[in-house]
């Protein structure tokens, strides 16, 4: 079968100057494909953008056991502080699994998605994740099913995948030449032997290779991942993505490399360079000519519960589940009723036909903006957003393009907007680090900012602008960009810095 | 003979569910091997799985206390990276 891809670019644009820079996506950029695909990821948070504002997921880290080595990982996966791949609090049993979804799933009805991807390789750690996934397709049937994995061992798990109506599937795949896959992969577990190097990269990248093909020919949704290295391979990427799309992948998500020396990993120890937000966005534009692209991944943690980006893993730690009494068909009743809401009410969006952008001159310059939001709103104070959503407004729309992490530095409730954020001393230089993590930008759209900051970001070139508090984040993007266009700011004659 | 798994090991399951005599058993504050069914692979295997897969250094030993992974083998850290990050030790 063969699956349409969703493109991030305008049929016009592909052989034009702005193919590049990926411009013209509907915001729903899912909205072209055939009824049946789009009913699989619509309310798929990892697969729609769109959808992760309102849908959640959750993983239950079952899999513990890896069998490959990559550079960027480290198997001491044992951490509570950290939100990364490859880290959990605790291994459940697939028993326990069962009985944290369900109560997950009861608690937070918004809860779609139920994924297993780690803390290692799902399919080295078959019967743990397969018990999961056949109790789980009985008792909770409303639960969608995905699966990760370094793709070592897919070709042999293909037919289970599919019995167990898993149709959501990504592949790590961060090569298709062996040779940088060796600079990536120390070694694979195969055949009973440990295989080193090349070698073990080429088998590695046959099987991946493989096993994305045997899961398109079937009809899964295949997402890839792939981890941006930079002078490993990062300009090699940009093959990978032509040929994961030929092969029928409907998804590339390229994540950023973490590489912290107190991690522990290879890349951590040895000094390796992680990407900055720039050069991320700019390898995600030079692939969105050949593929959609996902730019909404939080890379979260193996134990990941709630929206992409918040972890509520808390709440549910085995002994609190121990305890709790869930009574799941009614809680299917529920759950019913609360996505056929949030379904309406994407439908209902989706239905309006998007107006002209009037007022808007030809020619006009995109503008980055930064947006303190919150399920698809203009939502949170300054000092407490914990990340950026950034947004590109061009005369072609407005079009999400990534989202970058802040510190937090705002503690207090009413810290913004009384003059008190006192202790400035200690304060400032993270509310000047996350000025800089806004590079770029020229508005930051948030419901509240304080004296203080929006000082410092008029300094820095930053306008803020808390005019759209609880607005659409789109509509309120497009609102101010029309507001800086009749100023006339955004003609070339005018201001030639943002061009191209 | 057979084979020891020594504090290093993070609790994987890795070797579990390699071993041919289902020698490796769930045990606090990490897995352990029963020597009686532990064969060192001989006549399954060319190579001890358990330590084929496992994927930290330093976490299987022979009866000799002898590293089958040593320090540096697995991850390729230089010895002298791992001692500056206590990630190195000596065999017993």
């Amino acid at each position: 079968m063969e699956l349409p891809v969703i493109s991030n670019t305008t049929p016009e644009a592909e052989g034009g100057g702005c193919a590049s820079s990926g411009c013209g996506t509907a915001p729903d950029a899912l909205g072209h494909l055939p009824d049946h695909i789009r009913a699989k990821v619509q309310d798929h948070p990892c697969y729609s953008e769109e959808a992760h504002h309102y849908f959640a997921r959750m993983h239950v880290a079952v899999a513990p056991a890896c069998n490959i080595q990559c550079n960027y990982c480290n198997r001491k996966y044992d951490c509570s502080n950290e939100s990364r791949p490859g880290v959990v609090s605790e291994l459940l049993t697939p028993k326990q699994a069962i009985n944290k979804v369900l109560a997950v799933a009861a608690e937070i009805p918004q809860m779609t998605v139920l994924g297993i991807a780690g803390p290692g390789d799902p399919l080295a750690n078959p019967a743990r994740t397969f018990e999961t996934f056949e109790q789980l397709s009985e008792r909770a049937p409303d639960i969608k099913l995905c699966v990760s994995t370094n793709g070592l061992n897919l070709p042999m798990y293909v037919d289970r995948i599919a019995q167990h109506n898993i149709d959501h599937v990504t592949i790590t795949i961060n090569c298709v030449d062996p040779e940088v896959g060796a600079k990536i992969y120390p070694w694979i577990f195969w055949e009973n032997k440990r295989i080193f190097g090349i070698e073990g990269a080429r088998i590695l990248i046959e099987q991946q290779q493989k096993g994305l093909q045997m899961l398109t020919d079937r009809g899964i949704l295949v997402k890839v991942n792939s981890v941006l290295i930079p002078g490993v391979n990062d300009e090699h990427l940009k093959e990978v993505s032509k040929i994961v799309k030929a092969k029928g992948a409907f998804l590339h998500n390229v994540m950023p490399l973490i590489a912290e020396p107190e991690h522990g990993t290879y890349y951590g120890i040895m000094e390796q360079p992680e990407p900055t937000p720039e050069m991320l966005q700019d390898l995600q534009d030079a692939c969105a000519g050949d593929m959609a692209m996902m730019r909404h991944c939080r890379q979260c943690r193996a134990d990941a519960v709630g929206l992409l980006g918040e972890d509520r893993g808390d709440e549910f730690t085995m002994d609190k589940i121990d305890v709790m009494e869930v009574d799941y068909e009614a809680a299917m009743v529920r759950r019913k009723v609360v996505h056929d809401e949030i379904i309406e009410k994407l439908d209902a969006k989706r239905g309006i036909v998007k107006p002209k952008h009037e007022g808007i001159p030809e020619g006009s310059r995109p503008v980055l903006m930064a947006v303190a939001g919150k399920n698809g709103v203009v939502a949170e104070h300054f000092g407490h957003a914990k990340e950026f959503l950034i947004y590109e407004a061009s005369p072609e729309g407005v079009r999400f393009v990534s989202h970058r992490k802040t510190e937090l530095y705002c503690g207090g409730m009413d810290a913004c907007g009384d003059g008190d954020v006192a202790e400035a001393g200690s304060t400032e230089s993270l509310l000047d680090r996350n000025i800089r993590v806004l590079e770029g930008c020229e508005v930051v759209l948030c419901s509240k900012v304080g004296y203080e900051p929006w000082a410092k970001l008029e300094a820095a070139g930053i306008a803020p602008n808390g005019e759209h508090a609880m607005e659409p984040i789109e509509e309120a993007v497009m609102a101010v960009y029309k507001e800086i266009a009749a100023t006339g700011k955004l003609l070339p004659a005018v201001d030639s810095k943002k061009v191209a | 003979m057979a084979l020891q798994i020594t504090q290093s090991c993070v609790n994987c399951w890795a070797c579990v569910d390699v071993c041919p005599n289902d020698a490796i058993y769930e045990d606090k504050p990490h897995f352990l091997i029963d020597d009686g069914k532990c064969t060192e692979c001989l006549g399954d295997h060319g190579v001890p799985q358990c330590a084929a897969i496992c994927p930290i250094e330093m976490a299987i030993v022979d009866e000799l206390g002898e590293f089958l992974n040593p320090p540096g083998s697995l991850t390729g850290i230089p010895i002298e990276k791992l001692k500056e990050f206590g990630l190195w030790r000596e065999a017993a």
